[in-house]
């Protein structure tokens, strides 16, 4: 509760979770006040915005504001899958590696510090190319789940090894608790909140890295995301066309949700870590 | 012996490790593109199979099937065959170690779309550029950015609060998002700048004074765009390094002593920067990507636009080439930077003038 009330001191956490409140609901809430609609051509190629069609029309003529509607549901979708795998799998690591210590430990941390080097994106366009049909939203937000995790067990590899030579860790050890028991039951407790932080920037990595690979024309075949819209109206020359409605939508809602996440986690260290607070 | 040379030991440890990195680098490239069904010679072969009889098509997939190392031959070079006549494919194992040796040597095979053509062929033009466009970007922008940040740290007041948030948008605003908002505003409506290329059309890539010119001009908005994320990104880390070096008891013991704001601020830049220089060799893989796909939205003739192309004409020797390059690339910087720390790193230092 006394964590509630100093996070809505904080104008930072207010402004964050503000943005994104208001985009997770332009996405659940907006079907039911426009009517969405993303396979019917309702106007003229890149059509101006107008009354009827408040943000105009894309290169096939479909309504703009229908399609930021899907993609930005599909944006959300993958950003909270790959945020989740990601962390599940870093934090496993992280947690493991830390508290075991010696060859596992050093085993887990080379191959994480290797995954760290090879850029992540280069991993999702070799997998994502070589799955020529079948590239669902799903199986995207898996793969970039699946490559974007070695910073966050970095992370929290960090904080579990400062953990595990804790007088209740070891009380635990002398009582009988397996490793799991005591990874799970008295080291990440501790850790919650970092780890919940960890999330928070694997769910933006997560929207940055499918808006990346739908730009390189590796997106998802069975849905619009926003991504996916901003690689249609560049590879359909909406630029030079003038048509703004066609790309600014997409890439404003891609920045404020991205900023908004950044800044609820730059404010919950602010929170969590006392030391930062002035 | 080599505990008397504490940074050549550094040195040797870390590119040992870099080496074993870059194998598996290499095996990554070769493993994932196969995951998929797809194949080279399937795909050269629908390009060019119209209008061919049966015969002289399968000669033609014999020799591209060859080419791609896809089957056994004989010492003097023949296709080998099985009972039926049809060509032995090779095993994916020797496939492999055919890979590795062709990428040691820095052979990568033949493009499909561009056929003839080799893929060291098409990167060799292409990554001038994209080292151009990036060394440039990261390396000052890692400068700037750290001078900003401690600026902001130690002022505090108006210029942090200006800072900060301007920091943190340019950091948050994806790199792709920044170039279209480039191109599109200083590019096609206002055309202060060129919007797409990297240098006049009736230009071809010489070393005169026209032609450094032109692309000089061209260089402008895609440096920005990424060299702006970079300085914000850069920024907030060196600030929130310093605002806990400004906690530190030496700190505090210098400010009571009297010590020279400058000399201070000389001090806690020395000591915030070690960590952030650490951290650029973790960023520098997210920023190379983010360098890429900038690239593509202006058409630069990088590597980013050799990728591009490659995917959307499912150019796989191409793709494979190119990332591959990419990774090595980074592989470099970042051992660059390793050894950079190793250098100035105090700790190692001292060690090397005890001679422990």
């Amino acid at each position: 509760m006394k964590l509630f009330t100093s996070l809505l001191r904080t104008p930072s956490f207010v402004l964050g979770f503000g943005l994104f409140f208001a985009t997770l609901l332009f996405a659940l809430l907006g079907p039911l006040f426009v009517h969405v609609d993303v396979s019917t051509r309702v106007g003229l190629a890149f059509t101006p915005p107008s009354r009827a069609h408040w943000l105009g029309t894309d290169h096939l003529g479909v309504d703009m504001v229908s399609l930021l509607i899907a993609g930005l549901r599909s944006s959300l979708y993958v950003g909270f899958l790959a945020g989740t795998v990601a962390t599940f799998v870093g934090t496993l690591i992280g947690l493991y590696g830390g508290y075991k210590g010696g060859l596992i430990d050093d085993v887990l941390t080379v191959g994480t510090n290797l995954f760290l080097v090879i850029p992540s994106l280069i991993v999702l366009i070799l997998l994502s190319s070589s799955i020529e049909n079948g590239r669902s939203l799903t199986l995207i937000a898996l793969i970039i789940g699946c490559t974007t995790w070695t910073w966050s067990a970095r992370a929290v590899r960090a904080q579990s090894s400062s953990l595990r030579g804790r007088d209740h860790v070891s009380l635990a050890r002398i009582n009988g608790y397996g490793t799991l028991g005591i990874v799970l039951l008295h080291i990440m407790p501790y850790l919650l909140s970092y780890i919940f932080m960890v999330f928070i920037l694997q769910t933006a990595t997560g929207i940055l890295s499918e808006a990346s690979i739908s730009m390189l024309g590796l997106g998802p075949y069975d849905s619009i995301s926003l991504g996916k819209i901003l690689n249609e109206a560049i590879r359909n020359e909406a630029l030079t066309d003038g048509a703004w409605w066609a790309f600014a939508p997409a890439m404003v809602l891609i920045t404020v949700i991205v900023f908004a996440l950044y800044i609820i986690n730059t404010s919950l260290e602010g929170v969590f870590n006392p030391r930062l607070r002035k | 012996m080599l505990n008397q040379y504490p940074t050549l030991k550094h040195i040797l440890g870390r590119a040992g490790w870099y080496f074993v990195t870059f194998l598996v680098a290499v095996t990554i490239n070769f493993f994932l593109p196969r995951l998929g069904d797809a194949n080279p010679v399937d795909t050269m072969m629908a390009k060019v199979s119209a209008g061919l009889d049966t015969a002289s098509a399968k000669e033609k997939e014999e020799s591209y099937l060859k080419e791609f190392g896809l089957v056994e031959l004989d010492p003097s070079g023949h296709v080998q065959r099985d009972a039926q006549g049809k060509p032995v494919r090779t095993t994916l194992a020797s496939q492999f170690a055919n890979y590795v040796g062709m990428s040691l040597r820095g052979d990568l095979g033949s493009s499909i779309l561009q056929h003839p053509k080799r893929v060291s062929e098409i990167i060799k033009a292409a990554l001038p550029w994209t080292l151009a466009l990036q060394l440039p970007t990261i390396v000052f922008g890692w400068l700037l950015g750290n001078v900003l940040g401690a600026l902001a740290a130690y002022k505090r007041g108006v210029f942090d609060q200006l800072m900060y948030p301007m920091a943190l948008l340019a950091s948050a605003i994806p790199a792709f998002c920044f170039g279209i908002l480039l191109v599109y505003v200083f590019g096609i409506r206002l055309e202060w700048f060129p919007a797409v290329g990297g240098y006049d059309d009736g230009l071809s890539p010489a070393l005169s004074r026209q032609f450094i010119a032109s692309a000089s001009y061209y260089y402008v908005l895609p440096f920005l765009s990424v060299f702006l994320i970079v300085v914000g990104g850069q920024a907030i880390g060196m600030r929130s390094m310093c605002i806990y070096e400004l906690g530190t008891d030496y700190v505090k013991y210098a400010k009571l002593l009297g010590v020279k704001e400058s000399k201070i601020l000389f001090y806690m830049f020395r000591n915030a920067m070690l960590p952030q220089l650490t951290g650029l060799a973790l960023a520098l893989g997210t920023m190379v990507g983010g360098a890429l796909i900038t690239e593509m939205i202006f058409s630069y003739p990088g590597l980013g636009m050799a990728v591009l192309t490659a995917i959307q004409g499912n150019d796989y020797p191409l793709i494979t080439g190119c990332t591959l390059l990419v990774t090595v690339t980074v592989l470099i910087a970042n051992f660059s930077v390793d050894i950079l720390v190793g250098i100035l790193d105090p700790r190692i230092r001292a060690a090397q003038r005890t001679g422990k």
